[in-house]
């Protein structure tokens, strides 16, 4: 064999092992009923759900502050309506009240969910409608 | 059609395609069809075509700049992106915050590169521009902003009037509506690398192009060895140019943007990364052809493959298939479809080219020894693309679910959880690698090696970067990083690669020192490589220290436990700060004295000594202030009218202190928007940065009304604060109210000592048309509101009806990054490296040139 092919063949197993080791890493995006099957089976991968804050007639509800402000809970309806309690080990984003749609990164606990970061999507000014008169 | 603005704007748009797509046709006859004295005259033309493509793109900015600094905001593009308040410099910036203009911005920069290809090349001018004006047909293509048909559209145009992109109810009522004023320009972006970054990176994006054209030209003449020369030196420049562009947007990450780091993996950082390793890897193939004619065929992949992957990661952050994963993609603007034949017509062209051709690339056939420098060319090249390779994998998940859910599967591949653990755990091995490589590969270019030479030369280098990395580890350097939820094995498995990438950086930095001292004495033009190799391991020592050493130094130890069902995962990274009162963190005591406004000529003042004006850029000063000096009723000019400062002391064991100021812009628009302030010294930056404050529209909740009784001198306490009634004196003019005859006022002058100094509040209690009113005065610093409730006269007492609320707070974070000024460094040199190579090739392409040696 010549040189060059084992050295082709030793990149071609370092690329494998970079995509192995990296999908292992890669996270999944899930609904609050698939989240938690995963965590009563007792695994403890970090998932990520989509959805939204809780909203009545506009308004949020659930939104609750530690008095230290270091943390907060809050309530989410991921894309299957389901609704779930969700604890944010920080201070409140602040952007999160602005915010049409919320990726949670975290896992079950105690039949809450702990968000250990929250992604936001905020209205983009490109689509936003109103015009100040 | 072009009585307005925008529609000659829209007129330009139009004209600038269809020439670029005449331009394209000629320059293509010009190179494959005709032949001797035609060609002359269809070059005339195909320049000439050019030439009224590059004026039509002139047209196109200069119009569009009219309308955003003449304030039109009945078109779309002006309302959006700017306001009336905005500064010119952040007008100029606004320009590109869309992805119009920063399209406009690529292909502004195409037609300059294109002007200086025409003016410095000649035997490649045809076939090159045939290449650059395809590329530019597609990028005007997306500026087009042709319907044909009922819903189907070419293009977004910067040109569209407000009424036609938004159905607002107004319009309907009132179609000649104009807005009074903009939106204004996103406050994250309101900074001066916003003036500078992008310019430079999109240089860096149009400039992958010409070594690409080169390249396409080259193998399409059949020319497939000739167009590395002329290609070279702009490779060089291409890749100097996106280097220097990714660093000032993670310098800008840095600074400002609230990211707490200089590099986040975000897609849209990898989808630039990744193209540039690729042209480095480029770049070190095309040097080892032009001194051994090896590697050609590495040359044109890694060539066509950098500029394919701008085209890609353009793809990818304005298609909007990105959606969830990054937080600062452009948003769809519906041209997806047009991107993706953007994509395949470039793909698909430069692969059928290269099958063409590949037959007539010489390659050689004889082994690659290990002791031959292209072996360790080679070996970085490689090293180069896995990284490369690994990056662009991960960041292409999106893509990969959207192909899944096109055959009807389902992937739901998410980012990784901590994505930059995950990336950094796989970099960081191909960084080891490369150091390694960048110090002993360059021994091998200088000198021919076999073994003993080899141990001769590589000894004194890794001698001196064992003692040193061992001085280091005996010093405890490498113990210090953050060790918290990481197992005995995971420590272990971090210590030892931060010690070998420190062990190898160093090397590279001696080994290419070494070389350096050696090339200056007999060739200094040829350093370019040995300063480039420094600075990248420079910059690799750099990023070690500040990233995998940070330190959070805001720790929370005060043991108040509020979650009490999940104390053990509250961060406890932030510290909750009372305005005023002094705490303990991490070896300096720290005091948050106030919200600062920053005024032009004076600096920081207090917001509470200041009064807004109608006119929102002039405020008036309500009090005396010493530092800096400002008499009551002087008025100020804001710099920055959204912004706010947090000052925050900082003071140390040794009585030293300094001052921080973070910051937060509130935008009615788009909310608001902290950014840090760095405490800079030559080995650490303090990076400070606000998280929280209380909400200022929040009136806050204030606590049952009290009354307390006093006459003119005597001590009471407010909120826990000595007072004293000072004096109640007569006041003939109260601000905005007024006084007549039988009306009277007074004003209670009431000091209050607080935690720094006293404070004056002066409520009033006004007589008018025989009613009864009582004007309140506030403390904000001490929390306190009162007001003159009764006056007793014959007794001389008054009584005040007082409030407290809570102290102003800020919820902070400070982390210790350091040696990251090594990572600047290295940028810097780095940059000269680069600059020092692209004179040397510049020169000898030029010398061929005149020699009539080059085609």
């Amino acid at each position: 064999m010549k040189k060059t092919h084992i050295f082709g063949i030793i990149v071609i197993a370092i690329a494998v092992m970079v995509i192995i080791s990296s999908t292992g890493d890669a996270g999944t995006y899930m609904n609050f009923e698939e989240a938690l099957a995963i965590h009563e089976n007792g695994n403890g991968k970090k998932v990520h759900v989509v959805g939204q804050l809780k909203k009545v007639n506009g308004q949020i509800i659930g939104l609750d502050e530690s008095p230290d402000k270091r943390s907060f809970y809050f309530t989410m309806i991921d894309k299957n309506n389901t609704e779930q309690r969700v604890f944010h080990p920080n201070p409140i984003p602040s952007d999160l009240l602005r915010s049409e749609e919320v990726v949670i990164v975290g896992y079950y606990k105690k039949n809450t969910f702990i968000a250990k970061e929250i992604l936001l999507k905020c209205p983009s000014k490109y689509n936003e409608d109103k015009i100040k008169v | 059609m072009i009585n307005t603005p925008g529609g000659l704007g829209h007129f330009a748009v139009i004209a600038s395609f269809v020439f670029s797509l005449f331009a394209f046709i000629t320059y293509l006859i010009t190179t494959n069809v005709v032949e001797g004295d035609k060609k002359k005259n269809w070059l005339k033309f195909a320049n000439f075509f050019f030439y009224f493509h590059t004026g039509a793109v002139f047209l196109i900015v200069g119009t569009l700049f009219y309308i955003i600094s003449n304030h039109y905001f009945e078109y779309h593009y002006a309302w959006s992106h700017t306001s009336k308040l905005l500064p010119l410099h952040y007008q100029i910036s606004s320009f590109w915050e869309g992805q119009e203009g920063s399209f406009l911005l690529w292909i502004f920069w195409n037609v300059i590169l294109g002007l200086i290809i025409i003016k410095t090349n000649k035997y490649w001018t045809t076939s090159v521009m045939t290449v650059f004006c395809l590329i530019q047909v597609f990028l005007t293509s997306m500026i087009l902003g042709v319907v044909i048909l009922e819903d189907f559209r070419i293009g977004s145009s910067p040109f569209l009037l407000l009424k036609e992109v938004i159905n607002a109810p107004i319009f309907k009522i009132n179609p000649d509506f104009i807005p009074k004023d903009g939106n204004g320009l996103n406050p994250l972006l309101q900074n001066y690398w916003m003036v500078i970054h992008p310019p430079t990176l999109f240089l860096g994006f149009a400039t992958t192009m010409i070594p690409f054209a080169f390249c396409i030209a080259g193998l399409w003449q059949g020319k497939v060895k000739e167009w590395i020369r002329p290609a070279l030196p702009w490779a060089l420049f291409s890749a100097v140019v996106l280097g220097i562009g990714i660093l000032m947007g993670a310098y800008w990450a840095y600074e400002t943007l609230n990211f707490g780091g200089y590099w986040n993996w975000d897609p849209v950082e990898n989808a630039i990364y990744v193209p540039w390793l690729v042209m480095v890897g480029a770049i070190h193939t095309m040097i080892a052809y032009k001194k051994s004619e090896k590697a050609l065929k590495a040359s044109i992949i890694l060539v066509v493959a950098s500029f394919l992957l701008i085209v890609y990661s353009t793809y990818l952050t304005r298609s909007g298939i990105l959606g969830d994963s990054s937080v600062h993609s452009f948003t769809d603007l519906g041209l997806n479809n047009q991107l993706l034949l953007y994509l395949i017509t470039f793909f698909l062209g430069s692969i059928i080219i290269m099958i063409i051709r590949w037959k007539k690339i010489p390659s050689t056939e004889e082994e690659i020894a290990t002791y031959s420098r292209e072996f360790w060319i080679f070996m970085g090249v490689t090293t180069l693309c896995l990284m490369a390779f690994h990056v662009i994998y991960v960041t292409s998940y999106p893509v990969f679910n959207a192909v899944a859910d096109l055959f009807g599967g389902s992937l739901n591949l998410a980012p990784p959880d901590d994505q930059v653990k995950a990336y950094t755990d796989i970099q960081i091995w191909f960084a080891i690698l490369l150091a390694f490589l960048s110090g002993t590969g360059q021994f091998f270019w200088w000198k021919k090696m076999d073994q003993s030479a080899l141990i001769k030369t590589v000894i004194w280098p890794l001698g001196l970067a064992i003692l040193l990395t061992l001085s280091l580890v005996s010093l405890g350097y490498f113990s210090l990083f953050d060790q918290e939820e990481k197992t005995k094995g995971q420590i272990i498995l971090y210590l030892s690669r931060y010690i070998l990438l420190f062990f190898f950086a160093s090397y590279s930095v001696i080994a290419n020192l070494k070389i350096l001292i050696s090339v200056l004495k007999s060739s200094p033009k040829l350093s370019g490589g040995a300063i480039t190799h420094i600075g990248v391991a420079m910059m690799l020592i750099g990023m070690l220290f500040s990233s995998g050493y940070d330190q959070i130094i805001s720790k929370n130890y005060t043991g108040l436990i509020w979650s009490r069902e999940f104390p053990e995962e509250v961060n406890k990274n932030n510290l909750l700060i009372y305005l005023n009162e002094p705490i303990q963190m991490g070896g300096y005591t720290l005091n948050y004295k106030g919200i600062r406004r920053l005024f032009k000529e004076k600096g920081f003042v207090d917001q509470n000594f200041v009064s807004a004006t109608k006119n929102p850029e002039v405020y008036i000063a309500n009090a005396n202030i010493k530092e800096p000096k400002v008499t009551k009723g002087d008025s100020l000019i804001i710099d920055g009218t959204e912004n706010s400062y947090f000052e925050v002391e900082y003071l140390k064991a040794n009585g030293k202190s300094f001052t921080l100021f973070p910051r937060v812009q509130m935008n009615e628009q788009m909310g608001i928007v902290y950014s840090p302030d760095i405490k800079r010294t030559a080995l650490a930056d303090l990076y400070t940065h606000v998280r929280t404050f209380p909400d200022p529209s929040d009136p806050g909740e204030w606590s049952e009304p009290q009354q307390v009784t006093v006459r003119k001198g005597e001590n009471f306490y407010l909120n826990d604060y000595v007072s004293v009634l000072e004096d109640v004196q007569r006041v003939t003019e109260v601000d905005g109210i007024n006084l007549k005859g039988n009306d009277a006022a007074v004003k209670a002058i009431i000091k209050i000592a607080g935690e720094t100094g006293d404070y004056f509040a002066e409520p009033i209690y006004i007589i008018k048309d025989k009613n009864v009113g009582k004007l309140e005065a506030k403390v904000s610093d001490l929390a306190i509101r009162i007001k003159i409730d009764k006056i007793v006269p014959e007794e001389g007492a008054f009584t005040f009806t007082y409030q407290t609320t809570q102290k102003d707070w800020i919820i902070l974070e400070a982390v210790e990054k350091p040696y990251v000024n090594l990572l600047w460094l290295g940028t810097l040199i780095l940059s000269i490296g680069f600059c020092v190579a692209i004179s040397r090739r510049y020169t000898e392409f030029k010398k061929m040139r005149e020699k009539q040696m080059e085609f």
